[in-house]
């Protein structure tokens, strides 16, 4: 079956704290009802906290870092699921049942599955 | 494509089959880019021999054959290519037409499928559901074929990559996805057949042959109805919507004998149906036939029954309320009860400002009114706004006519 990235975009502000427990204990719910369809997720603190790291003239050149997220935007990456689904169709609706999706988006991506991938 | 009857009936018939093969042998090889190749390669082949040999007895059991023979010589090479077994089995048999039926819905659903862009779903109903090559297209819908066939590539490799289901949606679903195909069959028909630039001629008539299909899969649905009856009331006035000039023709002015009769006696069945079969709320596709189906009954511009129109108006605003259809009701209501009511109520729909319909509406009606100097204002502001060259030109002469 394929799987599915779902990437949480919503506010950039630090999930963790206690006045956000409503969205918090939503997303809990999320968890319980998908269950059968998650494989694995995390919720990210917000984009402040973030370092960009590249390597300067490729592989094994110099590792230069930055403060801050890959790209500013009005909506950050703050967390992402990993779901299983049968199709497209059923990730959109657990797409839709996650909290983030109802503030801001969430972007589905299929995952690739080397396994499975002729060359 | 050809003006010889014959050979276009062939043409026709070669598609509508190619189509229903297409369909089944998508579920079956579960692979839409493989078997578009198997059956463009049947249909080249009908196309090439059929005309010299003659039609074979069973046309679509000819294509099945050949499309699957085709499909299972490509699976063959890729499978010596990638050293991996060729393991799709394609039944022989063809299938029952409930099972067709049910095919070509799925494969409607999947190009129409709303995680695909409007444009992507256009380009796909043109490719797949019409059997166009990637170069018509590229041609009907302006765009240079590598273009197209980049867009019709990555829109293929989205549908299997992320899995997008071949399947007729659920129930619940179905009105929903219902409207989104519809959308994108009407969008297809307004690329075509655009009130002001050039007719594509392609688009229009595909755009047709599209919901005729729908309706013949899913018969008595109102919105197929109301659909197609508004695209055959549509274009029932396609001759005459352009003078010699090329410039686009006022409803108000066309000749009407110009119109085609068939099309219009068949658009306001479909019209009555439609009606019938959504009595409480009506479809706004059926509505607009209506409207439509209103000027395509008036002899002449006046002879409208203006009082019908509005209230066809007052209907559609109640299932589709936009600024346009306010606007249009205005202009309806301008006819019914004159042109300072209907500047009034022009007046009073917001959100058009950068609409040059709008500002021409108000100016033909100052005009009416014998306000010239505003009308002229009016027409100004209207040509200030971007728009088609072809719209422009006509409403420069309406302004330097008043």
């Amino acid at each position: 079956m394929p799987q599915y990235a779902a990437l949480i975009y919503a506010a950039d502000v630090d999930w963790s704290r206690p006045e956000f427990a409503d969205v918090t204990k939503e997303y809990g719910a999320f968890g319980e009802a998908a269950a059968a369809v998650i494989r694995g997720g995390a919720a990210l603190y917000p984009t402040g906290t973030a370092t960009t790291v590249r390597v300067q003239g490729g592989k094994g050149g110099d590792v230069v870092t930055t403060d801050g997220p890959y790209a500013e935007t009005k909506e950050a990456l703050t967390g992402f699921y990993l779901l299983e689904c049968a199709d497209l169709d059923e990730a959109v609706r657990w797409a839709a049942q996650l909290p983030g999706a109802w503030d801001g988006a969430i972007e589905v991506r299929p995952v690739i599955d080397f396994g499975a991938q002729g060359g | 494509m050809t003006e010889d009857p014959a050979r276009s009936a062939l043409f026709r018939l070669v598609r509508d089959e190619g189509r229903r093969v297409l369909a089944t042998l998508v579920r079956q090889l579960g692979d839409l880019p493989l078997a578009e190749d198997a059956v463009q390669d049947a249909t080249v082949r009908a196309l090439e021999t059929w005309p010299r040999d003659g039609v074979p007895e069973q046309p679509r059991a000819w294509l099945t054959l050949t499309a699957r023979r085709r499909a299972i010589d490509l699976l063959r090479r890729e499978a010596a290519r990638s050293g991996k077994e060729g393991l799709a089995v394609v039944p022989e048999d063809p299938p029952p037409p409930e099972t067709v039926r049910d095919d070509l819905l799925r494969l409607i659903f999947v190009c129409c499928h709303p995680a695909l862009a409007h444009e992507t779903q256009v380009a796909l109903a043109l490719r797949t559901l019409c059997g166009l090559s990637v170069a018509e297209v590229g041609q009907a819908l302006l765009v240079p074929e590598e273009t197209m066939a980049k867009r019709l590539t990555r829109a293929r490799q989205k549908i299997a990559r992320a899995a997008i289901p071949y399947r007729v949606p659920d129930d619940h679903e179905l009105p929903d996805r219902l409207r989104a195909v519809l959308a994108t069959v009407y969008l297809l028909f307004t690329e075509g057949y655009d009130p002001v630039g050039e007719v594509r001629p392609t688009l229009v008539d595909e755009a047709v042959r599209l919901t005729r299909l729908l309706r013949e899969l899913m018969p008595g649905e109102p919105s197929v109805l109301g659909l197609l009856a508004l695209e055959l009331l549509t274009d029932s006035r396609r001759e005459a919507r352009r003078d010699a000039a090329g410039l686009p023709v006022l409803l108000a002015d066309q000749d009407r004998s110009r119109w085609r009769t068939d099309l219009i006696e068949e658009g306001v069945r479909l019209v009555g149906e439609g009606l019938r079969r959504s009595p409480d709320r009506p479809d706004p596709y059926v509505v607009q036939a209506a409207i439509a189906a209103c000027h395509a009954l008036a002899p002449t511009w006046a002879d409208t029954d203006w009082g019908a129109v509005v209230s066809w108006y007052d209907v559609l605003l109640e299932v589709q309320d936009t600024p346009v259809v306010r606007l249009n009701r205005a202009a309806a209501l301008a006819e019914r009860d004159g042109p300072a009511a209907g500047l009034a109520a022009v007046d009073a729909v917001a959100g058009l400002e950068r609409y040059p319909l709008r500002h021409a509406a108000r100016a033909e009606l100052l005009d009416r009114l014998g306000d010239h100097l505003a009308a002229r204002a009016a027409y100004d502001a209207a040509l200030a706004l971007p728009q088609d060259p072809a719209q422009a030109a006509q409403l420069r002469r309406r302004r330097d006519r008043g």
